[in-house]
């Protein structure tokens, strides 16, 4: 009764027209690649999480050198419910990075990057760089000797970069070093410059989704050449599968910050040595092991830089994949591509395990 | 025609003048903002010295404490000879602060696992470059270290 009066109301005043096609016409693709679906919009479920989460986290978080560490201690001992909120927001970013990656290598793997959705992947590109940076930044804010060292190297890693990298690092940084003007750097980045981008990007991201419609893999595509392919409508039925995945991460997170409420470790102190088994978050493992590995010098070149400018390109071929895979945009298959991206994926699973299960040093 | 040509003209001027204004325009914001990013250059005295707030005799034979040199950490060692030796504390890999292994009796970086001889050399894992060195003075007691 009263929600149709208020559309009537509305309808009356303005055209919601774009809402009701999106609600009434907007079909999902069912096949057997149908499951990669959901990722994107985990992803976003999480998003959501993290926007919540950090807001009520500004409340307590005070951005300084001298208090950073004493107010999450606060917030995760005096403050009721301070402690679910922190391991809520901590989780829920790590999850977010994970359901990111699935979704990513699924569009990646599925090549729906190819014509006409290049635009939807290099946002969605954007977008994962902005997550890893919300990541880095986030990371030293509550100003421990882990998150400490893992800004030391990580801001160092972006000084191999050639010519500029000298001032990148002061730009970085606030200074020569890690300091408290790091942190406040960090925190405005993190909390202002990060979601002002997000939102942008990912508005337009969304809208590309919404313009063109589901990706069909291109194998599902040829093989029903004849017949057209199932769909499910959005609303209700994908929106409601949508809605019992969220149930269920909800779930997870709830039960992961109940059971593994997020660390604080130790307070930074620049002037303590790196601990024994330092290691960065999960998702840059990868690269952080690669660096051990990689020796101090290769041929003319210095390791680290090498490793740096391997990384660098390796980002910068799957930015630019849709306009190098020429054979996808003609719907073709293209085995080349398919298996560099194999050949990735095992990289990353591959070196993050050794980050894992390689014996330390002694 | 000649009309014509004189509007185009006239045209083009205005466009050149609102273009260079818009461009000044931009030029006068992001100058600003981005040397406002630029944190400003502190200047660090190139020669000092630092009193370590401990005493020589307090130092252990083979080991190592990290003391504050400036802004940036020294590594403060004692060798299993008995020798006082000091070195800049950050790696010359990536920026960790390295420490001393008592057990193995070299300097390691934990970071990525670096390694260095007690001369502050190098010797396994990525770093570069040596330590940076610093000399060590006494005084009676006390113990002096500036840069070499
Ligand atoms: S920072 Fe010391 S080994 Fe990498």
């Amino acid at each position: 009764m009263s929600v149709n009066r208020v559309v009537d109301w509305l309808e009356e005043r303005i055209d919601l027209g774009a809402f009701r096609h999106l609600l009434q016409e907007k079909v999902v693709p069912v096949h057997h690649h149908t499951i990669w679906y959901y990722f994107g919009g985990m992803t976003l479920f999480l998003f959501v999480i993290q926007v919540v989460t950090g807001i009520l986290l500004t409340f307590y978080y005070r951005p300084s050198a001298e208090e950073a560490y004493e107010s999450v201690q606060f917030l995760m001992t005096e403050v009721q419910f301070g402690w679910l909120v922190r391991s809520i927001h901590s989780w829920s970013a790590n999850l977010m990075v994970a359901t990111m990656m699935i979704h990513l290598f699924s569009v990646y793997l599925t090549q729906a990057y190819r014509k006409p959705r290049e635009l939807t992947w290099v946002t969605g590109m954007l977008l994962f760089a902005i997550v890893l940076t919300f990541g880095f930044s986030g990371y030293l804010l509550p100003w421990n000797v882990l998150s400490f060292f893992a800004t030391k190297v990580g801001t160092n890693v972006a000084g191999q970069v050639p010519v500029v990298g000298h001032t990148l690092v002061r730009f970085l940084r606030g200074g020569d070093e890690v300091t408290g003007g790091t942190l406040s750097r960090f925190y405005g980045l993190h909390i202002a410059i990060l979601p002002l981008l997000t939102t942008l990007i990912l508005g337009l991201h969304l809208f590309l989704v919404q313009q063109q419609g589901m990706s069909v893999p291109p194998d599902v595509e040829r093989a029903s050449a004849q017949q057209p392919i199932r769909t499910m409508p959005f609303a209700p039925n994908f929106l409601l599968r949508d809605l019992f995945g969220w149930f269920a991460a909800l779930g997870v997170l709830a039960a992961l910050a109940a059971i593994y409420p997020w660390e604080l470790g130790q307070k930074a102190d620049p002037f303590a040595s790196a601990p024994a088994g330092i290691r960065p978050e999960w998702y840059f493992v990868f690269m952080f092991q690669t660096l051990k590995y990689i020796p101090a010098r290769v041929g003319p070149f210095d390791g680290e830089v090498l490793g740096v400018m391997g990384f660098g390109l390796g980002g910068l071929f799957l930015f630019l994949v849709p306009f190098l895979d020429k054979r996808a945009a003609l719907g073709e298959p293209s085995p080349l591509f398919r298996w560099t991206g194999i050949g990735i994926i095992l990289y990353i699973a591959v070196f993050t395990a050794l980050g894992y299960l390689a014996p330390g040093p002694k | 025609m000649q009309i014509e040509e004189r509007v185009d003209q006239g045209r083009r001027l205005v466009n050149l003048f609102l273009g260079t204004s818009l461009g000044a325009l931009f030029i006068s914001i992001f100058y600003p903002i981005v040397k406002y990013l630029s944190p400003p250059k502190l200047a660090e005295p190139t020669s000092f010295s630092v009193t370590i707030p401990w005493k020589a005799t307090e130092v252990k034979v083979n080991s190592g404490r990290v003391f504050r040199f400036g802004s940036r950490p020294g590594l403060l060692i004692k060798t299993p000879a008995g020798e006082l030796k000091a070195f800049s504390a950050i790696c010359t890999h990536l920026d960790c602060t390295v420490q001393y292994r008592e057990d193995r009796q070299v300097i390691w970086c934990a970071c990525h696992n670096g390694v260095y001889d007690l001369n502050g050399k190098n010797i396994s894992g990525p770093p570069p470059r040596p330590l940076d060195p610093l000399q060590v003075k006494m005084r009676g007691d006390q113990i002096t270290v500036m840069k070499a």
